[in-house]
C-alpha cells in the first residue's frame, strides 16, 4: 500500500522564499504577491510496501520527523490506490533519476523492521487561488523538467512504477548497404555524433569482416571516437593559414612540457603527464601530487544542480583513477555565466535564467564537494552575456599519491571489477551529447544525459579504494566517466583485450538493454583490474563497508573487445580498430589581426589612449564601478558555502584579512599534516582579451595563474599548469584559428616560464541556437596553477598589515587598455591588447619569490582586472589599513590606474626591509608608489598632482561586496 | 597511567576522521579509526577504548536530517554498550556531524518518554551551509574537555547547526545545570547577532555536554585549529605556539592521567 509522510517546518519556510524570489524574477511580480498565493510548502516521503499505519508512525517517529523543528501528517491511499490531494502541486523526480535520500530511507527502514519496498521524496506547494502564471510557475519555478515532474492531482501507485523487465534481443544494424545520406541519418538518429567520413570508415571495416555491426559495436565506436573522449580536433590535422599541424596538442601544449623536461634534465620533476587521468609531479620524498580540471558545461546548462554535482563528482574520480589511486585533497571551481541581472524577457526559449543557473551550479558543487570531505579552495567567476545559453563549469581536483603508486599495468587474466554505484539509464549519450551544440530542444532530447550524483556512494568507494591500494589488491584502476564501462574497459584493455559479461553488472532497476548497460554514464563507478587470487580479499573489504564490487569480465591478451549478454556474444571489436582506426580529422583554421565577428561579440577594436583620462567619469567613480563589476566583486557568497578547511591542511584561505573577507590571490594547503611543505593553487582566466587576440589572452591567463601562486609564496621553479579550452564550433576556420593562436601561446609562455603543462582538456561546440539566434561563447581558456611552497610559514597574504609601510609596484605598465574593465565600465571602445614580456616575466617571478622567502614582504597582491587602483583598494579594505598613493607611473591616470598589463605585483614592505627589498629588485622595473596609513581611507594622486581618489575603505568595500551579497 | 586509546568512529560519509586523529595524536593519545560496521559486529570492542569520538562529515549524506541515520544506528545497535561506556567514566566527543549524531541519538539530552526529543540542531537561519571562523566563550563546569579553557577561536562549517530546544524551560534548565559549555561570542567576548552567532542557535549555544559532563557535542571544529598555520590571520598576527583547539584534545587525554 502507498503511504505518505508530509513534513512541514515550524519556522522559516525557505522553499517558499525561493519560489517567491524566482517567480518574481521571471514575471516581475512582487515578492509579496507571490507570497500571497503560495500558502506554504512541504516536503515528504512516499512509501510503498506492505505497510500498516503503525509501521508508518514508527518510521515517522524514529527516522523521518524532527518534532522539535517540524510537524508531520500521515496519509494512506484510499481504495483506488490514490492519496488525497488538495489545492496543491507535488514535485517528484522523474523515473530513474537518482534519489539518494529515498535510498537511505529504504535501507534504514529495513533496519528498523519497517518493510518499505520503495521510498520516493517529494516537495509540495499549497496554493490560495490560481492567480498566477501556471506555465512559468510549474515548468520553470517549481521543477526542472529535465529531472522532475509536477503532479497536480492525486498521487497514486500508478504514477510511481519503475522500469519493466528487459527481454534480451540482439540488435543488428544494417550498415553495409547504406549510401552517404543514409549513413548520416543513422548517425544523427542514433545520437552517435559521427561524421560521414567516420561512418564510411566503420562501414568499410565491417565490409572486410563480411558482417553487419550490432548496435553495441556502433555505440562503442561512437563513444570512443567522440570529440569528448578522443579530442579528435585538437589531436587531428590542422591547416592554419598554410601552416600544418599534424597534432596540435602534441606540438604546442604537450610539446612545451617535453621541451621543459629535456632542458631540466636530472632536475625534471614531472612524473606522469598527459597519459593518465591526471598529471602527476613530484612533491616530496614520499609523495607525488596530481591535478586534473574538467568541464561539465552542457549538463549544467540544462540542469545546473545535477550538472555541476556530477561535474565535480566526475573530476574527483580522476585522481582516484590516476596511477594506483590518489587521495583527493583539494577542489577548484571556475564558472562563466551571463550576468545575473539579465532581463528575464530577453531569454531565448529553453534557456534558464542565469541567476538560477548560478545558484544551481554553486549548490551542486557545494553539496558534492562538502560531502566528499574535500576542501574547495580556489575558483573564479566570469560574466559575459555570451554565456547565456551555454554556461561554463570547470571543476578541478588535486590528489596526493604515494611515490611508489604512480603507475599501473593491467595484466592478462585480471578480473574486470566494477566498484561503487549501480548502473542505470542515466547519462546515456553524455559523451556524444557534450560534443554537439545546444539548442532549445536539448532539454527534452538529452534529458537522459543529465544526472544527480550521490556523493556518499563516491566517498565510500574512495574509502575502500585507498585501503585496497595500500594492500596491493589490484593492478590497475580507472574511473567510469564519459562513455561509462565502454570507455573505462576500452582504455584499460587497449593494449590487451577484454571480455565483458554485461548481464553481471548490478543494475539500479531492471529493463536496461545490454547496450544501455555498456554505455550508461551512471555516476560513482570505478573499474579495477584485480588478479583472481586477490578477488576474495577485495570483495570482503568492499562488503565490509557496504560498497558493491562485481566482477563483470576479464582482461585477456586477445587484442579484441568481446561483449556478451547471458553468454550470447553481442559484440566483438578489434582493439586496434577501435583505438587507432578513426580517420584523422582534417580542419582548416585561420586567423587575422582584425577578425570579423562570430555570433554576438562585445568588444570593438580601436586605438590606444593618448595621455589624458578619456572618460567623463572621474577616477574614483570608475574605481567604484570596477569594484562593483560582477567579475571583480566579492564572491564571498559562494566561497563560504564551500568547506575550504576540511582535512585540516588549510594555511592560506580563499578569504583573508582583518575581517577574513578579502580576496586572496591563491590558497595554500599542507597535504601532509605535520609537514610544512605546501601546495598553492591558483587560476587565470580572461575571456575579454580573447576578442582581441587569443594569443595574448592565453599568455595573460598563464601569467595570471602564475602570479596568483607566486604572490602567496610558491616557488616559480615548482609550478605546474593545466589548460582547459572552451571554444565554439571549431568547424568554423576562424574559431579553430583562434584556438590555434591560444595553443601557440601556451607553448611559448610555458617554455619561457619553464612551467610544464601536466594535464588539460578541451570542450568544443559551446554554442547555443534558438529563436534564430546563434550565441557563441567567447574563446575561454582557463589556466590552473599548482605551485609548491617549501615552508608554508613563509607564505604571505594580500591584505595590508600595518600603517607606516612602503608600497612598491613591480613590473611594467603598458599604455594598452584593450579588453580592460576600464573600457567596459566607461563604455569606451578601443585600445590594443596588452602583451606579455616573456623574458622579463620569469625574472620578476623569481625576484618576488626571493623577497618573500627572505621575509621582506609584508603583503603582496597581483595586479589583474581593474589594474593598480583595484589592487590597492582591495589590499586596503582587506587589511583595514589605509594607503596614500603618490604616483602610479602610468602615461595617464587611465593607464596608470586601470591598465591590466601582465606580470605586476603590488608589495607592502616594512621600512626597515626597504633597502634589502630594493636590492633584490635591482635592475627590475620597481616603483615606490606610496605608503600605508592608519586613516581608514585610500587616496591616490593623479598625473595632475591632485588627489583623484579620496574614498573611505568602507565606501570601497561596500561597492565591492554589494553586487553578489545574496 | 599510559596513553589513553581513542576510537575515531568511521561511517559512510564521515570525513574529518584523519585530522581528528592527527589532533588526538598531537595531544599524545593512541588513536584508531574504526568503521561502525566493525562495532556493530562486535560492540564490546568499544570497551577497549577510553575515548570515543564521532568526527565531522556528512554521515549517510545527512539524508533525512544531519546525523540522523547514524543516530538511528547508534540507538539500535549500540544503545546499551554506549551507556555502559559512558558510565565507566569514559569520554565521548562529537564534533559537528558527531554533535548532531549524539544529540539525535539522545546521548546528550535524553528524549522525553512521552513526546520524544527535546532539543535538536536545525537548519541555519541563513538557510545555507557556511564555513567561517567564530569565537567561543567557555563555561567549563564539570565538562573535562573544556577545563581551563576561557576562549577559543575556531571555524564552523555546517548547514544544520542551530541549537533549538522544544520548550523554554529546557533551554534554561540546560544552562542552570551547567551543560551549556560553549557559546558563540564576538572577538571581545560579547554575544551578538549573525555572524557572531553564525546559525541562529538559541542563547548562542555552540556546545553542550550531558549531565555527567563526559559526553560533549560541539558544532565548531577544534581539530581544524591545532596548528598555528590553520588560523585565518596568522600572516597578520604572527604564528602562535599552537592552535586554540589543541587544548581540548589535551584535556581529554589528561582526564586519564
Amino acid at each position: 500500500m502507498l503511504w505518505e509522510v508530509e513534513i512541514i517546518a515550524k519556522g522559516l519556510d525557505a522553499e517558499k522564499l525561493r519560489v517567491a524570489e524566482e517567480y518574481a524574477l521571471l514575471t516581475h511580480a512582487s515578492m509579496s504577491d507571490t507570497a500571497s498565493f503560495l500558502v506554504k510548502t512541504a516536503r515528504g516521503f512516499l512509501l510503498q510496501g506492505d505497510l500498516t499505519q503503525t509501521h508508518v508512525e514508527r518510521l515517522r517517529d524514529q527516522l523521518l520527523l524532527d518534532p522539535v523543528a517540524e510537524d508531520a501528517t500521515i496519509r494512506g491511499a484510499d481504495a483506488s490506490g490514490a492519496l488525497a490531494g488538495s489545492a496543491s502541486a507535488t514535485v517528484l523526480l522523474k523515473q530513474g533519476v537518482m534519489d539518494p535520500v529515498a535510498m537511505s530511507v529504504q535501507q534504514t527502514a529495513r533496519q528498523l523492521d519497517v518493510p518499505v519496498e520503495f521510498a520516493h521524496t517529494f516537495r509540495r506547494y499549497y496554493w490560495a487561488g490560481t492567480s498566477f502564471d501556471r506555465e512559468v510557475m510549474y515548468r520553470k519555478v517549481l521543477c526542472n523538467e529535465a529531472i522532475e515532474r509536477v503532479i497536480d492531482h492525486d498521487i497514486s501507485d500508478a504514477t510511481l512504477g519503475l522500469g519493466s523487465r528487459y527481454i534480451f534481443n540482439r540488435v543488428v544494424v544494417p550498415l553495409l548497404g547504406l549510401d552517404d545520406t543514409a549513413l548520416v541519418k543513422l548517425s544523427k538518429d542514433g545520437q552517435l555524433s559521427l561524421s560521414l567520413d567516420e561512418m564510411k570508415t566503420i562501414q568499410a571495416h565491417f565490409r572486410t569482416l563480411h558482417r553487419e555491426p550490432t548496435d553495441i559495436e556502433l555505440e562503442t565506436i561512437a563513444q570512443t571516437w567522440s570529440e569528448h573522449c578522443s579530442h579528435k580536433t585538437l589531436k587531428g590535422i590542422i591547416d592554419f593559414d598554410g601552416k600544418r599541424y599534424a597534432n596540435l596538442l602534441k606540438e604546442t601544449v604537450f610539446g612545451a612540457t617535453q621541451e621543459i623536461r629535456k632542458r631540466l634534465g636530472a632536475d625534471d620533476w614531472c612524473v606522469s603527464v598527459f597519459e593518465d587521468n591526471a598529471g602527476i609531479v613530484k612533491f616530496n620524498d614520499d609523495y607525488h601530487v596530481c591535478f586534473k580540471v574538467e568541464t561539465h558545461n552542457h549538463p549544467s546548462a540544462i540542469e545546473p544542480y545535477g550538472g555541476a554535482n556530477t561535474g565535480i563528482g566526475g573530476v574527483i574520480r580522476d585522481p582516484m583513477g590516476t596511477g594506483m589511486g590518489a587521495k583527493p585533497i583539494a577542489n577548484t571551481d571556475v564558472f562563466c555565466f551571463a550576468p545575473p541581472d539579465t532581463p528575464a524577457e530577453s531569454l531565448p526559449a529553453g534557456v534558464l535564467h542565469p541567476k538560477k543557473v548560478m545558484k544551481g551550479v554553486v549548490a551542486g558543487v557545494r553539496d558534492y564537494g562538502n560531502r566528499m570531505g574535500i576542501p574547495t579552495i580556489n575558483g573564479a567567476v566570469c560574466f559575459d552575456p555570451r554565456y547565456l545559453g551555454n554556461p561554463l563549469v570547470y571543476c578541478g581536483t588535486v590528489g596526493l599519491i604515494p611515490a611508489d603508486k604512480a603507475f599501473k599495468a593491467t595484466l592478462p587474466g585480471d578480473l574486470i571489477v566494477a566498484v561503487g554505484g549501480r548502473t542505470g539509464r542515466d547519462g546515456i549519450h553524455g559523451a556524444t551529447f557534450s560534443s554537439i551544440e545546444l539548442t532549445s530542444e536539448s532539454e527534452t532530447i538529452s534529458g537522459g544525459a543529465v544526472q544527480i550524483g550521490n556523493a556518499i556512494t563516491e566517498k565510500k568507494v574512495l574509502d575502500v579504494i585507498l585501503q585496497a591500494r595500500d594492500l596491493n589488491l589490484y593492478n590497475a584502476i580507472t574511473d567510469c566517466g564519459a562513455g561509462g564501462f565502454s570507455s573505462a574497459v576500452g582504455e584499460m584493455g587497449e593494449k590487451l583485450g577484454a571480455c565483458v559479461d554485461l548481464d553481471k553488472a548490478p543494475l539500479k532497476y531492471q529493463g536496461l538493454s545490454y547496450t544501455e548497460i555498456w554505455i550508461s554514464e551512471a555516476q560513482e563507478r570505478m573499474i579495477l583490474a584485480v588478479p583472481p587470487h586477490k578477488w576474495e580479499a577485495l570483495h570482503a573489504l568492499c562488503a565490509g563497508e557496504d560498497v558493491e564490487a562485481t566482477a563483470i569480465g576479464v582482461f585477456e591478451a586477445t587484442g579484441k573487445l568481446r561483449l556478451r549478454y547471458q553468454d550470447e556474444p553481442v559484440g566483438e571489436l578489434d582493439m586496434h580498430f577501435l583505438h587507432d582506426g578513426r580517420p584523422p580529422v582534417v580542419r582548416q583554421a585561420t586567423w587575422s589581426t582584425n577578425p570579423k565577428p562570430i555570433g554576438e561579440r562585445s568588444e570593438p577594436v580601436g586605438s590606444d589612449p593618448n595621455g589624458s583620462l578619456r572618460s567623463p567619469l572621474g577616477v574614483a567613480e570608475i574605481l567604484l564601478k570596477i569594484l562593483s563589476h560582477y567579475n571583480v566583486c566579492s564572491k564571498e557568497w559562494i566561497i563560504r558555502q564551500y568547506d575550504h578547511e576540511v582535512q585540516g591542511g588549510s594555511v592560506i584561505k580563499p578569504l583573508v584579512g582583518i575581517t577574513e573577507d578579502g580576496p586572496g590571490d591563491a590558497s595554500v594547503i599542507t597535504p601532509v599534516l605535520g609537514s610544512w611543505r605546501g601546495l598553492a593553487i591558483g587560476c587565470g582566466i580572461n575571456p575579454n582579451l580573447g576578442d582581441l587576440d587569443p594569443y595574448w589572452m592565453a599568455a595573460h591567463a598563464i601569467d595570471e595563474a602564475v602570479r596568483n601562486v607566486v604572490a602567496v609564496g610558491a616557488d616559480p621553479k615548482r609550478i605546474a599548469i593545466l589548460d582547459n579550452f572552451c571554444w565554439g564550433n571549431t568547424q568554423r576556420p576562424e574559431t579553430l584559428g583562434s584556438l590555434v593562436r591560444a595553443a601557440e601561446a601556451c607553448r611559448d609562455v610555458a617554455i619561457a616560464y619553464m612551467m610544464p603543462f601536466i594535464s588539460g582538456k578541451d570542450s568544443l561546440n559551446n554554442e547555443f541556437k534558438a529563436d534564430g539566434r546563434q550565441i557563441v561563447i567567447p574563446p575561454t581558456l582557463l589556466i590552473s596553477a599548482m605551485g609548491q611552497v617549501r615552508d608554508v610559514r613563509k607564505c604571505v597574504t594580500m591584505d595590508l598589515k600595518e600603517p607606516g609601510n612602503l608600497l612598491f609596484l613591480i613590473g611594467v605598465t603598458l599604455p594598452k587598455l584593450g579588453g580592460s574593465l576600464y573600457n567596459q565600465v566607461t563604455g569606451e571602445a578601443g585600445g590594443s591588447v596588452p602583451t606579455v614580456d616573456l623574458k622579463l616575466a620569469p625574472e620578476i617571478f623569481s625576484r618576488v619569490h626571493e623577497a618573500i622567502s627572505v621575509g621582506a614582504v609584508r603583503s603582496c597582491h597581483d595586479l589583474s582586472e581593474g589594474g593598480l587602483a583595484v589592487a590597492i583598494a582591495e589590499m586596503a579594505f582587506a587589511g583595514g589599513v589605509g594607503a596614500d598613493v603618490q604616483k602610479h607611473g602610468g602615461t595617464s591616470d587611465s593607464v596608470g590606474l586601470f591598465a591590466e598589463s601582465a606580470t605586476r605585483f603590488l608589495i607592502e614592505v616594512r621600512s626597515q626591509h626597504a633597502d634589502a627589498f630594493r636590492r633584490i629588485f635591482d635592475g627590475m622595473p620597481i616603483l615606490e608608489i606610496g605608503k600605508t596609513v592608519k586613516e581608514q581611507r585610500l587616496r591616490i594622486v593623479g598625473t595632475s598632482g591632485e588627489w583623484v581618489v579620496w574614498q573611505t575603505l568602507q565606501q570601497l568595500k561596500d561597492a565591492w561586496q554589494k553586487p553578489l551579497a545574496w | 597511567m599510559s596513553q589513553p586509546r581513542v576510537l575515531i568512529l568511521r561511517a559512510p560519509g564521515a570525513n574529518c576522521d584523519l585530522e581528528t586523529e592527527f589532533a588526538f595524536q598531537q595531544a599524545g593519545a593512541l588513536t584508531e579509526r574504526l568503521h561502525i560496521h566493525r562495532l556493530r559486529e562486535n560492540p564490546k570492542l568499544l570497551l577497549q577504548y577510553q575515548i570515543m569520538t564521532i568526527p565531522g562529515g556528512f554521515t549517510y549524506g545527512d539524508d533525512v536530517a544531519a546525523g540522523k541515520i547514524l543516530a538511528v544506528q547508534l540507538q539500535h545497535f549500540m544503545h546499551d554498550i554506549l551507556r555502559q561506556f559512558r558510565d565507566k567514566e569514559r569520554l565521548i566527543l562529537g564534533i559537528c556531524n558527531g554533535f548532531q549524531t549524539l544529540l539525535k541519538a539522545g546521548l546528550i539530552v535524553p528524549p522525553n518518554a512521552d513526546d520524544g526529543p527535546i532539543a535538536t540542531l536545525a537548519h541555519n537561519n541563513s538557510g545555507k551551509f557556511e564555513d567561517r571562523w567564530i569565537h567561543l566563550q567557555a563555561t567549563p563546569g564539570r565538562c573535562p574537555f573544556v577545563q581551563g579553557i576561557d576562549h577559543m577561536n575556531l571555524p564552523i562549517a555546517h548547514g544544520e547547526g542551530r541549537f533549538l530546544c522544544r520548550y523554554d524551560w529546557i533551554r534554561k534548565g540546560l544552562t542552570q545545570a551547567g551543560q551549556v559549555v560553549l557559546r558563540y561570542v564576538d572577538a571581545n567576548g560579547k554575544s551578538g547577532p549573525y555572524p557572531t552567532n553564525p546559525n541562529g542557535s538559541q542563547d548562542d549555544i555552540a556546545g553542550v555536554c550531558d549531565t555527567t559532563g563526559r559526553v560533549l557535542g560541539l558544532m565548531p571544529h577544534p581539530e581544524r585549529h591545532v596548528l598555528p598555520t590553520q588560523h585565518p590571520q596568522w600572516t597578520r598576527k604572527g604564528l602562535a605556539p599552537e592552535g586554540d583547539g589543541l587544548k581540548l584534545f589535551r584535556n581529554a587525554v589528561a582526564f586519564f592521567h
